[in-house]
């Protein structure tokens, strides 16, 4: 007999399995993104259960909430019918069978040769917000700061770089 | 969980819902009368005494009226899109402490579905997917006003949410705590936030009316411009669905800006006229109420006194006005803290 | 299954709504938007193609012809006093502006503009004039509209209705009059209008002050319309646009004042006109200025009539405004030219009379509306979709003479 919490977690990993599969699978472009954001709820669902309810909030702000709608956006943009989908060569066919099946066997390789490495005694709390705050800012400072200036130039970069070099100027329009 | 919880809560979700939506639906008569009283006209008076009916009417003929749905649209999202916006706006609610705790017959009723320690997070989680309702109903129309009304509404709740987010952070500073529930107590009586925050609470109402789509910051749905923006193709209760969830989304950001600056539940002098506990929890979650319904005021007299905003000029107001404010008022409440700490120099 | 089926063709599209630009030659980011006919702020049935990169407009282009009701012809198979109720129907918003224009372009051709009474004619500038005032209000409310403030648009209806009240108290009418005859008028004013119009001049300033406060001193709408559909004068002359928009520009052009038609020479007024104070001299904040500013002209040209209808030109027993009414009009062989201060700019009519019947050879309205249209699509490069609408707005036209 299964307990509700093992219950509850075979059921999210089979909806967010199924779905990432859906999202591999699907047709149309825009369907994939929903099942991806559908996936990413599953995850969050993950995190909840490990009491880690921070990190399963933010992971619905930051990539449903956010990186998803971007990419929605994107999408919608491209206009991707099947129509003007370009038809793919059957020699490019075999080549995508087989350098997937040999990714396929490295992945199995790989796990074949590892030991899995089971945390000893998990803190069960470190997922709080007030814990992963001060594990953040005092054990793990300089590393976070190193990735916010990274970010922080890949804002620039992309603002940069979705700069139109126009000769109408901004301000002419404005 | 014992039993008895179990059925508090579902009793209290399902006042919640019922409360929720009867004052989205009578929203939409205030609104209509606030309009009229703002236009010199009466607003409705025929359904019913003083037109007290006429959201009911309304709703009637919104489910009378004929599901279109266009030849071109694709067909699943078509109908996935308002109700998403629905079940969103429906989803906030549960966090939102509505009063305090009462005692009947030695068991304690807390009025608040779920306290979770990241209540807050929650909020802003479900706001942040709201925006998917307007963006899949707005993309399967195939229409390009709607596709351009999804687009805008995409890409106003992503920048608002952000000035939105960093707003709270200062009051997150002052209660050191991301539970609603913790805010709303550490407001008790007068010492409400908006007397040390008023910028964030500035910047916050003006987010919250860009992220509900209300005028001034209506461009998704501007009808001028765009016919109906993302529900351009839409009618009959998938519309309504649409426009119903607008009137939720305002009551719930009338009722978070209360719970945040205003105090929610409580009020001035609760604790020295001397009432019983029960009685104080009652007339907090009547306070509350009244709070909520001022802002709801709040947000229709800015809709029917100013124009709208450019999509430019709406792009701007947020990133290069409500963001660095809101920083700057997040740097300034991190001074004041460490001053009063003492721990600064 | 009683359902409509309706399978779409991409070809339907083509020809029932026929597009200028071609498809092929747009850039990979460009796309077109039909806005209108069926499109709230078109004001009426006005299709704008519109090829727009995201939300900037590279190119609009204007399609007409939607509301044609073939004026023209109209009035070339009937007598001159019959075409008159079809001159309402040109701009309907403005109905007596354009009699008014009418009946003095056929009077003059018969010779008897002299001999109009006085009274008469400050009848005919009265109700001109309120009739001006309504065209305003639609005009400022629904630009309001435009820019998305809808409260000053329901306070300018409400006044507006005043306007309508008074003109159907006076010829049993709302919109469309026929109330100014060629010759004279329909009927004399009812007992107590004057008093009714004092009223309601008194009544209208505060409220005018008002929705002025309300609308265009807004921050807002200041943002919105300021340098905005910035129209040079040089432009404006080019493309024959009048009345608000020229003025707007900068230019003094009035035909009350230059022709000096009617009374208005009698009376004292002065002609705004835009000076840049938000912006670029010609944007769409000063044609609403202008329009704004013109109302307060138009009641002081109403009070001022009102005044000479009570004092010298009294109502009295024996006064028959069908006097001069001609029964057979029958101008002489002619080419003929009228034009007026219409609320939208200069309208002209043109006739050619044979001198042998009373149904003129030809008759053609040169239509304010049409030519401010035109210079659209000129001015509407690399804007905002917001600004197109902005800028269609503060045009103030009116469908039902732009097509005729």
């Amino acid at each position: 007999m299964l307990s509700i919490s093992q219950g509850l977690f075979y059921f999210l990993s089979f909806i967010s399995v199924l779905f990432a599969l859906m999202v591999i699978l699907a047709k149309n472009p825009v369907h994939s993104v929903i099942y991806l954001i559908v996936t990413f709820f599953c995850i969050s669902g993950h995190y909840f259960m490990l009491n880690a309810q921070f990190l399963g909030i933010v992971n619905i702000i930051v990539y449903a909430g956010a990186i998803m709608v971007l990419f929605l956006f994107v999408i919608m943009f491209l206009n991707l019918n099947h129509e003007t989908e370009p038809k793919t060569p059957i020699l490019a066919k075999i080549a995508g069978a087989i350098c997937g099946g040999m990714l396929l066997l490295l992945v199995v390789a790989i796990f074949n040769d590892t030991q899995l490495i089971y945390a000893q005694n998990p803190n069960n709390q470190i997922g709080l917000i007030k814990n992963l705050g001060l594990v953040l800012f005092k054990d793990y400072l300089f590393p976070f700061e190193i990735v916010s200036i990274l970010f922080l130039a890949a804002m620039v970069g992309a603002v940069l770089l979705a700069k139109k070099d126009d000769k109408t100027k901004q301000s002419d329009i404005i | 969980m014992d039993f008895i919880t179990l059925i508090d809560k579902s009793v209290l979700i399902v006042i919640i819902f019922a409360v929720s939506l009867v004052t989205a639906m009578y929203s939409t008569y205030g609104e209509r009368k606030i309009a009229a009283f703002f236009q010199d006209r009466l607003g409705p008076t025929n359904a019913g005494p003083w037109g007290l009916l006429q959201p009911l009417a309304d709703g009637g003929k919104l489910f009378m009226k004929e599901e279109i749905i266009p030849d071109q649209a694709n067909k699943a999202l078509f109908i996935l899109g308002p109700s998403i916006a629905m079940l969103t706006a429906c989803m906030t609610s549960a966090v939102i402490p509505w009063g305090k705790d009462l005692y009947f017959f030695d068991h304690n009723i807390v009025l608040q579905v779920a306290d979770v320690n990241i209540g807050l997070l929650y909020v802003f989680g479900v706001v942040s997917l709201g925006v998917y309702g307007a963006l899949i109903g707005g993309w399967a129309s195939n229409n390009k006003f709607s596709l351009m009304g999804a687009i805008r509404a995409a890409s106003q709740n992503i920048s608002y949410e952000l000035a939105m987010g960093l707003s709270i952070i200062s009051i997150i500073m002052l209660t050191g705590s991301l539970s609603l529930r913790d805010i709303v107590e550490q407001q008790a009586g007068f010492n409400w936030n908006i007397w040390y925050q008023p910028l964030a609470f500035l910047i916050f109402f003006v987010c919250a009316l860009a992220e509900t789509n209300r005028a001034p910051f209506d461009l998704p749905e501007c009808e001028t411009e765009l016919v109906g923006g993302y529900h351009t193709e839409y009618s009959s209760m998938k519309l309504g669905f649409y426009l119903f969830a607008e009137y939720i989304n305002m009551f719930i950001s009338a009722a978070v800006i209360s719970a945040l600056f205003f105090g929610g539940y409580n009020f001035p002098f609760m604790n020295s006229i001397g009432l019983s506990s029960n009685a104080i929890a009652l007339l907090g979650v009547g306070f509350f109420f009244i709070k909520i319904l001022f802002f709801i005021f709040l947000f229709m007299w800015v809709r029917w006194t100013i124009p709208r905003f450019r999509y430019d000029q709406l792009m701007k107001l947020g990133w290069e006005i409500l963001i660095p404010l809101s920083i700057v008022n997040i740097i300034i409440t991190g001074l004041v803290i460490l001053i009063k700490e003492g721990s600064l120099f | 299954m009683n359902t409509i089926q309706y399978k779409f063709n991409p070809s339907y599209l083509e020809d029932s709504e026929p597009l200028k630009t071609k498809l092929s030659g747009l850039k990979s980011q460009e796309m077109i938007i039909n806005l209108g006919p069926q499109h709230p702020s078109t004001h009426g049935v006005l299709r704008l193609e519109v090829v727009t990169d995201g939300e900037i407009v590279k190119d609009v282009i204007p399609h007409l012809g939607y509301l044609h009701r073939c004026f023209e012809k109209h009035a070339e198979t009937l007598p001159f006093n019959q075409i008159i109720p079809y001159v309402d129907r040109m701009d309907y918003v403005a109905a007596m502006n354009s009699e008014h224009a009418f009946a003095m372009g056929v009077e003059k051709m018969l010779g008897i503009s002299e001999q109009i009474p006085k009274r008469v004619e400050y009848i005919r500038v009265l109700v001109a004039e309120l009739n001006r005032l309504a065209s305003h209000f639609v005009a400022i409310g629904s630009y309001g509209v435009d820019i998305g403030a809808f409260t000053p648009f329901l306070w300018m209806m409400r006044d507006r209705e005043h306007i309508q009240r008074l003109l159907e108290w006076v010829c049993g009418a709302r919109m469309l009059y026929n109330y100014i005859w060629i010759g004279g008028l329909f009927y004399d004013l009812p007992l107590g209008f004057e008093e009714q119009c004092e009223q309601f001049s008194t009544y209208l300033k505060p409220k005018l002050k008002e929705s002025e406060n309300l609308l265009i001193n807004n921050k807002i709408f200041i943002n919105r319309t300021a340098n905005v559909g910035v129209l040079p004068l040089d432009l404006a002359i080019n493309y024959g646009v009048t009345g608000p928009m020229i003025r707007a520009s900068g230019l003094k052009y009035d035909i009350r004042k230059t022709d000096a038609y009617s009374v208005y020479p009698e009376i004292d007024f002065s002609i705004p006109i835009g000076k840049g104070e938000m912006g670029k001299t010609g944007d769409c904040w000063d044609r609403t200025y202008v329009r704004m500013q013109e109302c307060f002209e138009s009641i002081k040209i109403i009070d001022k009539c009102i005044e000479m209808l009570k004092k010298e030109h009294k109502r009295n027993k024996d006064f028959d405004p069908q006097a001069l009414v001609p029964k057979k009009i029958r101008p002489q062989a002619m080419d003929f030219y009228i034009r007026a201060e219409n609320p939208k700019g200069e309208l002209g009519f043109f006739f050619r009379t044979d001198g042998k019947s009373d149904i003129p050879v030809r008759c053609k309205a040169r239509s304010c509306c049409f030519s401010n249209l035109s210079v659209l699509s000129t001015i509407s490069k690399d804007i905002y979709i917001a600004d197109l609408i902005a800028i269609i707005g503060s045009f103030d036209f009116v469908m039902g003479e732009v097509d005729r």
